[in-house]
């Protein structure tokens, strides 16, 4: 039975300044465990693609005001594993599966390369997206890191 | 505040040498700079150099596909120079470089 060590609860405000405070937070916080620099490096880039993707996709057409949260847990297990929970309460993904095919999509004005899910799944051992329209997304990914 | 993007201009080449992490909320502002020298100068080749770059998402892959695009356009092919192994995983995962008018060196 694995125990939980430690966990983080985070909210933020969907700003794209909050991409880089996030990712920092996670990897500071992770920093417990110990984990390689390459282990970190891809939850740093995990963590980064989830909330680029509340931030560019969640609350689009909003006024700044009416701009919505970002969400971040992250438990520790005594086995080494990091679960990492990205949730917003955005508009949602009409197709999941379809939004998690890699698009190469260079030409959009935002010019993001439509790689996110991969990266992410690539980056951890687990990722499952689940979405509600009008309600929202949330994000989960877990890795384990060497013993 | 800290240049993100250092310009050197040499035998008809432009290089961008990147010097900041790179992610959608750094992009957009990296993305104009390098495209206003881009069409200022009008280089035979695009150099990113990246040897500076702490961390990158695939924002930064999106800010490399864009300016191939915009230097195929002018004509000018892209290098892309300085990735560390960290930056090299995404590239290989993203297969960029493959892509036409983008060459890669290790």
């Amino acid at each position: 039975m694995k125990k939980k060590i430690n966990e983080l609860e985070l909210k933020l405000p969907a700003i794209s300044i909050n991409e880089a405070v996030s990712r920092s937070i996670v990897s500071a916080f992770v920093a417990e465990l110990d984990p390689t620099v390459e282990e970190l490096g891809d939850l740093r880039c995990a963590v980064s693609e989830a909330v680029t993707n509340c931030i560019v996709h969640a609350y689009r057409g909003r006024e700044e005001s009416a701009l919505g949260y970002i969400y971040i847990s992250v438990r520790l297990y005594d086995t080494r594993e990091v679960v990492i929970e990205i949730t917003d309460e955005g508009c949602g993904i009409e197709d999941v599966e379809l939004a998690r095919r890699p698009h190469f999509s260079g030409g959009e004005p935002d010019e993001r390369c439509g790689m996110g899910f991969l990266v992410m799944e690539s980056f951890t051992d687990h990722l499952s997206v689940k979405s509600q329209k009008g309600e929202g997304t949330s994000v989960l990914m877990r890795k384990n890191l060497k013993p | 505040m800290q240049k993100d993007v250092i310009f050197t201009e040499k035998n008809g080449m432009l290089i961008a040498g990147i010097c900041c992490d790179v992610d959608h909320h750094t992009a957009k502002p990296m993305r104009e700079r390098i495209d206003k020298k881009l069409f200022e100068i009008r280089p035979q080749t695009l150099v990113i150099d990246l040897s500076s770059v702490d961390f990158m998402d695939s924002s930064g892959l999106g800010l490399i596909l864009g300016r191939v695009e915009k230097a195929a356009a002018l004509n000018a092919e892209v290098v892309l120079t300085g990735a560390s192994p960290r930056i090299m995983k995404l590239i290989s995962l993203s297969g960029i470089e493959r892509i036409r008018h983008l060459s890669v060196i290790k």
